[in-house]
């Protein structure tokens, strides 16, 4: 038996033609962020500090979400143990800041080297995970990463004085620089921070994903031995798409303890990797548009369920049994409909529409 | 000395329900080539049934409820959702398994709430002294037996009846068995009908001796008998007993010994020590390559 994430891949390779286009990648895709840069830096401005603040979280989402999914859905491993590799992130990042507030030192380039700090954290523990699951298949690999999602609190209860147990560590992180003006909405300087990092982590994993390494990928996840034969190291591969993975889960990670101000082992539990996987499979696997559907959903569903529940007139105790479990319960709803009734995800539907937009011409002529 | 004696029999009984419920895992697993991620989920609803009727009731007559919803449950999710993904790719079924889990708990912390609520043993947990030494409680016993004879009952269905047969032929060659005659789609409703009743009787055995009923109440369950199952091998039913017991022995040494805390990263090093040497478990058997 091949391994079952591959079979799930061909069919989603399948239908995914790569796009033929002239002209320099490289290029196209800065073109590509440049313009989304622009335009997110004016929506900023015109989104209150709350809306700001949910931009940021997703932007923090979509760091770890497009690296699952390059993972996944291009290479074929499945990961669920992505919130481990974000709190190895969060937590680098909240010792690095406190060492520097600590010692007095200052500046915007402190959160870059903490932040690049948290990314090679990551990426090192990715490596370790990655050189076992590059061995294991199907429920065996996921069995593994299962176990690392939950060793989290293990370690921080284990390593009391670093981690500090269950009560996590608070986050130092400077205001918004006053180069900004005294009155500059700290939420929007988060929303910034948070989209340069996403903007980052697009343009390079979408490189990635057009590149020789993007390819050697495809290939693994499609037919091991047939790509083997083709001269790429299977293994080797697979470790890289781990490492590369990780990295973004790091940055995720870090992203998040900047905006919490803090980090604790139950912002990183199991729900949050599956959270994780669950985005992406919704969003569309294996695509970075379906990571950032994934991203989105992440803060746009349970958003939406309260302002359902606050608009419905309940009782009190009503209201308590609802709260949590009526987003957890539509949440999972969603999921089981969307992957029975379009199993693409949406970025699968939007593709669809696309296809159909573009083969029939006529056909919409003559029905008008 | 005493303290190890202790230590392993309370292992051994963890092991018994983690093996009952690796089990679980296996029987769908070689059936449908589905890892049912549901399953802890399914476990706790028949556990909150039983909860309801035994209040009304009897705790056996409860039991016997739980059981039943158990049948009833792995048929209906079967039918009702899992058949639109068996034959699509697995991360499908993972996917709407986690979907299923989810949505059970939601809908389980609106209608019971979200604390934990007392849910009863049938017979004493305390220990019976034996010479100078606590050691095996009447539960215990309970346990014991009770996973004992599932494992028999299981053992003679599928190597001993027809339907059996007829169950195993569908998982290994569908379509010959088709043609032979099986109707290999009502093998796996009800492949999965077991399943869920293992998990149910599973579930009421080990829920007594946690915290208390909750939605939330099998998950740490299930993520050890799914470690219990990828040690022994997920395609092997001996493999799933055997690693069940493996599996809930390290975690009562490591927990007598080192703490609680430790034991998830004990999990993880076991896991990693058995899969870094066999990467398809124990009891993995040598398969051909598929090209």
């Amino acid at each position: 038996m091949t391994s079952p994430v591959a079979t799930l891949a061909q069919r989603a390779a399948a239908d995914v033609p790569p796009p033929r286009r002239r002209g320099s990648t490289l290029l196209r895709h800065l073109a590509i962020a440049a313009g989304a840069g622009v335009i997110l830096y004016f929506v900023t401005y015109q989104l209150d500090p709350f809306r700001n603040y949910q931009l940021a979280t997703a932007a923090a989402y979509l760091c770890a979400t497009a690296g699952l999914t390059v993972l996944v859905g291009l290479s074929g491993q499945l990961s669920l143990g992505h919130g481990a590799l974000m709190a190895t992130g969060a937590y680098t990042v909240a010792l690095v800041q406190n060492k520097f507030s600590d010692s007095g030192t200052t500046g915007s380039w402190t959160l870059v080297v903490s932040l690049a700090l948290g990314i090679a954290t990551a990426t090192a523990v990715g490596a370790v995970v990655g050189l076992a699951a590059a061995r294991l298949r199907g429920p065996y690999l996921a069995g593994v990463t299962l176990a690392v999602a939950i060793t989290v609190p293990a370690i921080t209860t284990t390593l009391d004085e670093i981690f500090n147990g269950d009560q996590g560590l608070s986050v130092y992180v400077e205001p918004p620089p006053l180069a900004l003006g005294a009155t500059f909405p700290n939420e929007r300087w988060q929303a910034w921070l948070a989209l340069v990092a996403a903007l980052l982590t697009m343009l390079l994993l979408a490189n990635l994903v057009r590149s020789r390494f993007g390819r050697s990928f495809r290939a693994i996840r499609d037919d091991e031995v047939a790509a083997a034969l083709a001269g790429i190291h299977v293994a080797r591969t697979q470790v890289l798409a781990f490492v590369v993975s990780a990295a973004c889960a790091g940055l995720s990670g870090g992203m998040f303890a900047v905006l919490a101000l803090s980090v604790s082992p139950s912002a990183f539990a199991l729900t949050l990797s599956l959270f994780l996987l669950l985005a992406i499979v919704i969003g569309g696997l294996g695509s970075l548009a379906g990571a950032v559907w994934g991203a989105a959903l992440l803060v746009v569903l349970p958003d939406l369920t309260e302002s359902l529940t606050d608009r419905l007139t309940l009782s009190p105790a009503a209201e308590q049994r609802l709260a949590g479990n009526l987003p957890l319960a539509i949440f999972g709803l969603t999921l089981v409909v969307v992957m029975i009734a379009a199993p693409g995800g949406l970025q699968g539907l939007v593709r669809r529409g696309a296809r159909w937009w573009r083969a029939a011409p006529d056909a919409r002529r003559a029905a008008d | 000395m005493d303290r190890f004696v202790f230590l392993t029999l309370d292992g051994l009984s963890k092991g018994a329900v983690y093996a009952a419920f690796a089990l679980a895992l296996v029987l769908i697993w070689r059936s449908t080539r589905i890892v049912n991620f549901a399953q802890g989920a399914l476990a706790v609803v028949t556990a909150y049934v039983a909860y309801s009727v035994t209040a009304a009731t009897t705790y056996w007559l409860g039991f016997a409820v739980a059981i039943a919803a158990g049948l009833v449950l792995g048929a209906v999710v079967e039918r009702g959702v899992m058949r639109f993904v068996e034959q699509a790719p697995p991360l499908n079924a993972v996917t709407v398994g986690l979907g299923l889990v989810l949505l059970i708990q939601g809908a389980l912390g609106m209608i019971y709430g979200n604390d934990f609520r007392f849910f009863p043993a049938p017979v004493s947990r305390h220990a019976l002294d034996i010479g100078s030494l606590p050691l095996l409680s009447p539960y215990d016993i309970v346990v014991f037996a009770s996973v004992l004879l599932v494992m028999a009952l299981l053992a003679v269905l599928f190597t001993r009846t027809r339907v059996g047969l007829r169950m195993r032929a569908a998982a290994f060659a569908p379509e010959v068995s088709r043609l032979l005659g099986v109707r290999v789609g009502r093998m796996l409703t009800l492949g999965w009908a077991l399943s869920a009743a293992v998990g149910a009787l599973a579930g009421m055995l080990v829920i007594p001796t946690g915290l208390g009923l909750h939605p939330t109440a099998m998950d740490l369950v299930f993520v050890t008998s799914f470690t219990a199952a990828v040690v022994g091998g997920f395609d092997s039913p001996v493999g799933a007993v055997v690693g069940g017991v493996a599996v809930g022995l390290v975690l009562s040494y490591v927990t007598g010994y080192f703490g609680a805390d430790l034991t998830p990263i004990a999990v993880l090093v076991l896991l990693l020590a058995v899969l870094l040497v066999r990467p398809a478990g124990l009891f993995a058997g040598t398969k051909a390559r598929h090209v």
